[in-house]
């Protein structure tokens, strides 16, 4: 024990003779280590935050959409009806066991008013359960009702932004707002939380952020506005007659999901010809998020591999530099008792000392990566405000998620690496004939 | 051979030593057959024009090297016979080195340098041991210097400090390759002053030298020729007197 404390402190002196050469070094190790832990962590940040969004969308749901089905299909003259029927509705929830509860959606573009304030925002027409298959919270009121869907009442809830926006002062709820489009007024009787974005469905690419929506019964958006929708879009009318945009399947359990999608296939089997629906299925994507988050991980760990063997090659340069120029001091051990492996000890003691520190420090700034992260996004944030704005989403939120595994394996890495690149110095080191070493210079 | 020789109140005994260098072309044969014994308190000198087989001598007197035949007889053991490791035990325990390029490490301290042989004989240095360091350093005369580094000394300083290191490990002998061959006269005398009190306190040592004057201060010459002893004498007590006497007188005067 003894032995081996003088070996380091013998080490870190014989390195220390030659500082900048030693920390060239060890910066090389330092980069691979640290990139390791760096790198796994943004990986897995993308990846827990797209796997996060898919969760919320609920793994034990299917969701049907309807999507506009490509022009060809459509007859030229007038509006063609398309997309998911309530007669569709209706069957679906009698006849696959396996559902335990439906949702019909209907969804449109309206603009909201209150007093004199606007907003362009997502009127949307849907069941109580959709509060709780979505995860919608509530700040305050209630949710739509089946009594209020039931009497077709011309009630709201507003999400979080459409309510700091169109009431800034007062309490939404028990106000109302106005609906220019279709000249109605809607009843304010519940107020939610602000929601993160879930992931991307149906045709719409981009997630669905939910912020600027604004939740009617289905069946009052129904009666008071109907299947035909006519917009005025720079100067000339556009219209959809759609029943529903969307119908959420939510499965007895989540064993029960690709068995149910098989069914629902099956059953909307007539909408094939015309392409006006696409089924999503969460779970499905999870599956997907996953995979691709594993290869993300593994090509970015592959990186950092290269950048630690690219480390651990400086490390033997150096060494094999050291080796030679310490010929004469390995004479002179040897001729004073050292033995071949105490020279072999000698030199892996320093390169291991050249490896660890790299590692150790590679660690301390590698758990570092979270608040860095952080600090760099404000900074960029007031400096580059517009370069920012035009990163991809992932950019601009990822929050990095250090993998535990990645501390001890990176640890574990830079010593072998100090191990596997100083076994040849050295042993070249042990080799060398004292005499000759004693000669050399 | 004799595996029953007498070692007892010699330093080491050597017995038709030979050593070949096996070239490509050729093989040197850089001693063919040395016998001759070394008892304990003896001052050598070793002789002999360049290529005589002096260091090839010294270097299997000191177990850095092994002899093609013969037997060299530390003690009990013949050095001749044994391995790499068991040769590393000897040099750490047994035998003391002093060299022509002092042969320092460069980043050890005086202390630390007195210390090496120690650490390679594998146990945590003790207290006592480190004492004897010191007072080795205190005998050389560097007792203020414990923490200078080789490039802060002068060459007769460095010596001094080699000469501490080689009776760290109160060898049975300490060889010499030429040890005041890079210093002036008034420092090889220092040097010389410094092996004679060794020797009168018992120590044996056997130096390697071209210089008649050195030679004249030993107890011994042997001298080599060929790889061959050619002779093997004694100096009397009026030589080595004579000799420190000269060099006193003729050391060049202080400026
Ligand atoms: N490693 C070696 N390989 C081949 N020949 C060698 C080797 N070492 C020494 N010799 C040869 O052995 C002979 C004796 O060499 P050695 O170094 O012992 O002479 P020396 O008496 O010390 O000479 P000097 O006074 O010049 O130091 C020489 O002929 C030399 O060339
Ligand atoms: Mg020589």
């Amino acid at each position: 024990m003894g032995l081996w404390l003088g070996t380091i402190q013998l080490g870190v002196k014989s390195l220390w003779l030659h500082p900048m050469r030693s920390i060239l070094t060890v910066l090389g190790i330092f980069i691979g280590v640290a990139s390791v832990i760096w790198l796994l962590a943004i990986s897995k940040g993308i990846g827990d935050e797209a796997q996060r969004q898919i969760e919320s969308l609920g793994a034990d749901t299917i969701m049907i959409r309807t999507v506009k089905p490509p022009s060809e299909k459509l007859s030229s003259q007038g509006l063609t009806p398309y997309g998911l029927t309530r007669e569709e509705y209706d069957m679906l929830v009698a006849t696959i066991p396996t559902v335990r509860s439906a949702i019909p959606i209907r969804e449109m573009r309206r603009q909201f008013q209150f007093k004199n304030r606007k907003l362009d925002g997502r009127l949307v027409g849907c069941t109580p359960e959709y509060a709780e298959v979505t995860k919608l919270e509530l700040t305050s009121g209630h949710f739509i009702t089946d009594a209020e869907n039931f009497a077709r009442d011309c009630h709201c809830v507003l999400s979080a932004k459409v309510a700091e926006k169109l009431f800034p002062y007062e309490d939404p709820v028990g106000q109302r707002i106005y609906m220019p489009e279709n000249q109605d007024f809607y009843l304010v009787v519940g107020v939610l939380k602000p929601k993160g974005a879930t992931a991307a469905i149906g045709g719409s690419m981009a997630a669905q952020d939910f912020s600027n929506d604004v939740y009617i019964p289905i069946r009052t958006l129904q009666q008071r506005i109907g299947d035909t929708v006519m917009t005025m879009r720079s100067g000339s009318r556009e219209g959809e007659i759609i029943e529903l945009n969307q119908i959420t399947l939510r499965c007895r359990d989540v064993t029960d999901v690709k068995k149910t999608a098989e069914l629902v296939g099956a059953a909307l089997d007539s909408h094939s010809k015309m392409e006006d629906i696409a089924v999503v299925v969460p779970l499905e994507l999870l599956e997907q998020a996953r995979t691709t988050r594993a290869m993300f991980m593994l090509f970015m760990g592959m990186i950092a591999a290269i950048s630690l063997l690219v480390g651990g090659i400086g490390i033997m340069n150096i060494m094999l530099a050291t080796v030679t120029e310490r010929t004469r001091e390995i004479g002179i051990r040897r001729a004073l008792g050292a033995k071949r492996r105490d020279i072999i000890r000698q030199f892996l003691v320093e390169t291991s000392v050249l490896s660890l520190t790299g590692g150790i420090t590679g660690i301390l700034f590698g758990l570092l990566c979270g608040p860095a992260v952080t600090m760099a996004r404000t900074l960029a944030n007031t400096w580059f405000e517009k370069q920012m704005m035009d990163l991809p989403e992932v950019v601009r939120t990822v929050q990095p998620s250090i993998v535990p595994e990645s501390i001890p394996g990176a640890f574990f890495i830079s010593l072998v690496v100090g191990l596997v690149f100083g076994i040849y110095p050295a042993t070249r080191a042990a080799k060398m004939n004292p005499i000759e070493a004693l000669r050399h210079e | 051979m004799s595996e029953t020789m007498e070692t007892d109140g010699y330093a080491c005994r050597v017995v038709d030593l030979k050593k070949e260098y096996v070239l490509k072309s050729e093989t040197v044969r850089a001693l063919r057959g040395v016998t001759f014994d070394i008892p304990v308190g003896d001052y050598v000198a070793i002789m002999g024009p360049s290529g005589s087989g002096k260091s090839t001598l010294l270097n299997v007197l000191g177990c850095l090297d092994q002899p093609t035949s013969g037997s060299l007889w530390l003690g009990n053991d013949d050095a001749a016979k044994m391995s790499d490791d068991e040769l590393a035990d000897i040099r750490s325990q047994r035998i003391g080195f002093v060299f022509q390029a002092y042969n320092l490490i460069q980043q050890l301290t005086v202390v630390e340098n007195i210390q090496v042989p120690l650490f390679y004989q594998g146990r945590p240095l003790s207290p006592e041991q480190r004492k004897r360091c010191h007072d080795l350093a205190k005998m050389v005369g560097l007792g203020d210097r414990l923490d200078h580094r080789p490039t802060q000394l002068s060459g007769g300083q460095q010596q001094r400090v080699a000469i501490a290191r080689s009776l760290v490990n109160d060898p049975y002998f300490i060889l010499a390759d030429e040890p005041t061959g890079n210093l002036d006269s008034r420092t090889t005398e220092e040097i010389l002053q410094l092996f004679e009190r060794l020797n009168n306190e018992g120590r044996t040592i056997i130096l390697v030298t071209h210089e008649d004057e050195v030679s004249k201060r030993a107890k011994r010459v042997v001298r080599l020729k060929d790889g061959r002893l050619q002779w093997d004498r004694i100096n009397s007590q009026e030589v080595r007197d004579e000799a420190a006497r000269y060099a006193l007188e003729n050391m060049p005067v202080e400026v």
